[in-house]
């Protein structure tokens, strides 16, 4: 039987497949790349030929602009296909719309490249499939065992709660333009609220992208210039680096809120001066890393960002064999790094 | 209940504004009853003291309950005691027990025997939910640190009625948790309680630190100049006590009572007055600088020997009280009349008066605090000028255009980053504490030899790139460090500030820094570009 580790061999592009001639997530442009989800980290414009799920290239194209590859190649969930030695299969994530996990199968050795992902149920993304695998590439984001995400839900009732408690103040919400927001907004709508949902003009274009993907968002309003010191007591939903700027100034009284897994602890929510930290996130929590990572059945399993410590520590605990992979470049966009 | 106390720390960890923290405060004393509210004042306040309950026996019940490994990991990352706890601990789940409430624990626990301890906490761990296991820990811990201080929280007793915050100061001495009393005389259901403190704290007065352009608009002949001690702020209230017994109390900036740790001063002077100065060490008439007074500052147990190695002495710059009479109203030069009088009058060695540095005009001014070395035996202390308007109030707080502080430039110097280890409280979870090195000679070329670790002046914009920069190039770990690369073809170049040299034995290099920060990050510049060690040896300070 090949080894695993000259299936899949960390370079500094990203994960290479030799045998297959493809890297997995390259974070420099390569001739052929296979692309687990949409986020600017693990996207990247400039690559020859791009193989990933219909939601993630059209996501790419949104971002990054209809040429952002030679070529493109849309890969269905679940159907195996042959590139070089290798059968490569993509399987659902949880993670955003589109996302996947990348199987590769080489000679009888099935090793899957996670990407990131969720376990927690999102309406706006296919649910994480577990797949049978020799070796397992997960992400550890949120690798400590302090890591624990509270059901969403929950989290978006005490958001409503704050607005019930201060009826004149507008809710500024941090959350991430791809993924969080659209989940935030659908929760929001799930638990009833109905007055109209106020964006930051930066995030309209992932919005109508996931309303076109058929997720019912109700009424969406951008804020403009001229109206944010009028809209007390309204939900905004921003990019968080705009909660630090001048931007998020012209509001009336604004209580300030971060949707996140890092709002777990309280010195990451004050060291943003964040008022109301909700814990939601896109990644697995801690549980969530350890559950998955046993029902994979894997004999092996490589980290490739994060926390890594303690996620290694607990594979040995188990009989696992772990290695951290070391990947730089991940992290840049979404929650995978402290930000 | 303990959940109500728990979820006010909450709030109050997440409220940055003054005015938000005391509105928190007092809707929660309005709305709890005593002594449930008296026991979180005390615990605001620092006035609990658990026996037996200590930090230790909460290690020791979570070492019992969590992977060792996995324990420290975390706790490495979320650089806190009591939320490391309240995050991992294992709650059984549908135990449908009430939670306890807070005099319950405070009771409970300043009674309990200390083989009884572990079993009752654990029990209580087990009752509360997250934010009510922290709350229950910080208490047991005795550091809330949610950026509440006694100050404060007195301001919001005082907020439930016409109260201010030094009425409520100046009875505190004598009163004690759960404060029944104080609170029915705050909501004007009682009488002023008696035994009324006759050294209360009273707040201190601040300056702004000045700025080139301020000289422009300052006119010299309406200040005066003083020297900046480089020391601690102390105020030092002395009076009668009920049976005409002198008794002085030492207070610190912030107010808190710091007499057990200067018998020296707090047993020993008998002022009938409360003054305003820097406590310093003073070894045969000389002034030694902070580094000395740092190793007094470092023990724990005030011993003898410590005492008569480390002399404290008061230099005085200010009176607020005299022989009774508040005296904040007048101004500045009355004040100091006052003073001089009073000093005069003491004749006690343990005291002196801050001089006046006379001056014509601010270029004059600028050449004494260029050249501190006129101070004589004083100079190892000095830190600048301080410049207060002759007719200033004495006021709490930090008024603007009254005093100013007016420090020496800080010294800097280009090192390299060496190792990073993760912070505590504001700065925990990011690899926050950096120690640099500078460039020697070696046998083969030049190597780098730490000389100092900073762990502020950057802003957390910076403080998210180091982080950054150090989990990308890590070579090494040592338990929490992380060696960062460093050498001649690589490595990062901070900027350090400090604001002297000294020789020590204990560092590698042979010098210690003191005060260094990150002033810059040269991201542009090459490591083998910083500095050498013979340039900071040319800036050492004479041997003290």
């Amino acid at each position: 039987m090949m080894r695993a580790s000259s299936i899949l061999v960390p370079r500094p592009e990203g994960l290479f497949c030799p045998p297959g001639g493809f890297y997995v997530d390259p974070v420099r442009p390569v001739a052929r790349a296979l692309i687990t989800h949409g986020h600017s980290d693990h996207a990247r414009p400039g690559h020859g030929a791009v193989l990933a799920s219909a939601e993630t290239l059209a996501i790419m194209a949104a971002r990054c602009g209809a040429g952002f590859a030679g070529s493109t190649e849309t890969a269905e969930f679940g159907q195996p296909m042959r590139i070089g030695e290798v059968s490569v299969s993509f399987h659902p994530a949880g993670h955003v719309l589109g996302s996947a996990q990348i199987a590769v199968a080489h000679r009888g050795l099935r090793i899957v490249a996670s990407g990131d992902y969720k376990r927690a149920p999102d309406p706006t993304c296919a649910g994480f499939e577990p797949v049978a695998c020799d070796v397992f590439i997960s992400e550890a984001t949120f690798g400590l065992p302090i890591f624990r995400h509270p059901p969403a839900a929950d989290e978006v009732a005490r958001l409503l709660a704050s607005l019930k408690l201060f009826p004149e103040r507008t809710h500024l919400v941090g959350a991430y333009s791809l993924g969080k927001a659209q989940r935030l907004a659908r929760l929001i709508r799930l638990a009833g609220y109905d007055r109209p949902l106020y964006i930051h003009g930066a995030m309209e274009n992932m919005m109508r992208l996931y309303a076109e993907a058929g997720v019912d968002f109700g009424a969406i309003v951008k804020v403009s210039t001229t109206e944010r010191h009028k809209i007390g007591g309204e939900i905004v939903l921003c990019p968080p680096a705009a909660l630090g700027e001048i931007w998020s100034r012209r509001f009336s009284d604004p209580v300030t809120a971060f949707a996140s897994g890092w709002m777990r602890t309280r010195a990451r929510a004050r060291q943003r001066g964040i008022e109301l930290p909700l814990v939601v996130s896109d990644h697995a929590d801690w549980q969530e890393l350890c559950a998955t990572i046993a029902e994979t059945g894997c004999e092996e399993l490589w980290v490739t960002h994060g926390q890594e410590d303690a996620l290694l520590h607990w594979a040995g605990t188990r009989g696992l064999k772990a290695r951290p992979l070391h990947m730089v470049g991940y992290g840049d966009d979404g929650e995978a790094e402290p930000a | 209940m303990m959940n109500r106390f728990a979820s006010l720390l909450d709030r109050l960890a997440y409220e940055p504004r003054r005015n938000g923290k005391i509105a928190l405060i007092a809707d929660y004393f309005r709305s709890e009853p005593d002594p449930e509210r008296g026991f979180a004042l005390a615990a605001m306040t620092g006035a609990l003291r658990f026996r037996n309950a200590k930090p230790g026996l909460v290690r020791v019940l979570i070492a019992e309950r969590t992977d060792p490994v996995l324990f420290a990991l975390s706790y490495d990352y979320v650089g806190d005691l009591s939320e490391t706890v309240a995050l991992l601990w294992p709650a059984p789940r549908g135990l449908n027990r009430p939670s306890p409430g807070l005099a319950e624990v405070v009771e409970t626990l300043q009674r309990l025997p200390k083989t009884d301890l572990p079993r009752q906490l654990a029990d209580w761990l087990d009752a509360l939910d997250e934010t009510g296991r922290w709350a229950l820990i910080k208490l047991i811990t005795g550091a809330l640190r949610i950026g509440v201080s006694a100050r404060l929280a007195k301001t919001a007793v005082a907020a439930l009625g016409t109260l201010s915050a030094d009425d409520v100061e100046h009875v505190w001495h004598g009163l004690a948790p759960p404060y029944t009393e104080l609170f029915a005389w705050a909501e004007g259901q009682g009488s002023r309680p008696e035994n009324a403190d006759p050294v209360p704290f009273r707040p201190v007065m601040l300056a702004h630190p000045i700025e080139d352009r301020d000289f422009a608009t300052l006119d010299p002949a309406a200040f005066s100049a003083e020297w900046k001690w480089d020391g601690i702020r102390v105020q030092a209230a002395g009076a009668r006590d009920g049976d005409g017994n002198p008794l002085t109390r030492l207070y610190s900036r912030t107010g808190e009572d710091i007499s057990g740790a200067f018998p020296d001063l707090a047993g020993a002077l008998a002022l009938d007055a409360t003054i305003d100065g820097e406590l310093l060490i003073l070894r045969e008439g000389r002034v030694q600088s902070f580094n000395v007074l740092q190793q007094r500052l470092n023990r724990k147990q005030v011993s003898a020997a410590l005492i008569a190695d480390f002399p404290a002495h008061i230099r005085a710059y200010d009176v607020l009280v005299d022989h009774g009479e508040d005296v904040r109203a007048l101004p500045f030069s009355e004040r100091r009349e006052r003073l001089e009088a009073l000093i005069a009058h003491e004749h006690d060695p343990l005291l002196s008066i801050s001089a006046l540095i006379p001056f014509a005009s601010w270029d004059a001014l600028a050449a004494h605090r260029a050249d501190p070395s006129e101070a004589g035996d004083d100079a190892a202390a000095i830190e600048g000028c301080m410049l207060k308007r002759c007719d200033s109030p004495y006021l709490p707080g930090r008024p603007k255009g009254l005093w100013f502080k007016w420090k020496r430039d800080a010294m800097v110097v280009d090192a390299v980053l060496m190792y990073a280890q993760r912070g505590h409280g504001k700065r925990s979870s990011f690899y926050s504490d950096f120690t640099f090195g500078v460039w020697r000679p070696a046998e083969d070329g030049e190597e780098l030899v730490p000389v100092g670790k900073a762990y502020f002046g950057f802003t957390d914009e910076e403080l998210a790139e180091l982080d950054k920069y150090v989990r990308r190039h890590t070579i090494n770990r040592f338990g929490p460090v992380r060696e960062v690369a460093h050498g001649a073809d690589g490595g990062l170049v901070l900027e350090i500030a400090f604001e002297g040299l000294q020789r020590s034995s204990r560092h590698k290099s042979g010098i210690a820094m003191r005060f260094p920060r990150i002033s810059r990050i040269r991201w542009d510049k090459p490591a083998i570009e910083a500095d050498r060690l013979a340039t900071l040896e040319a800036l050492l300070e004479p041997a003290a």
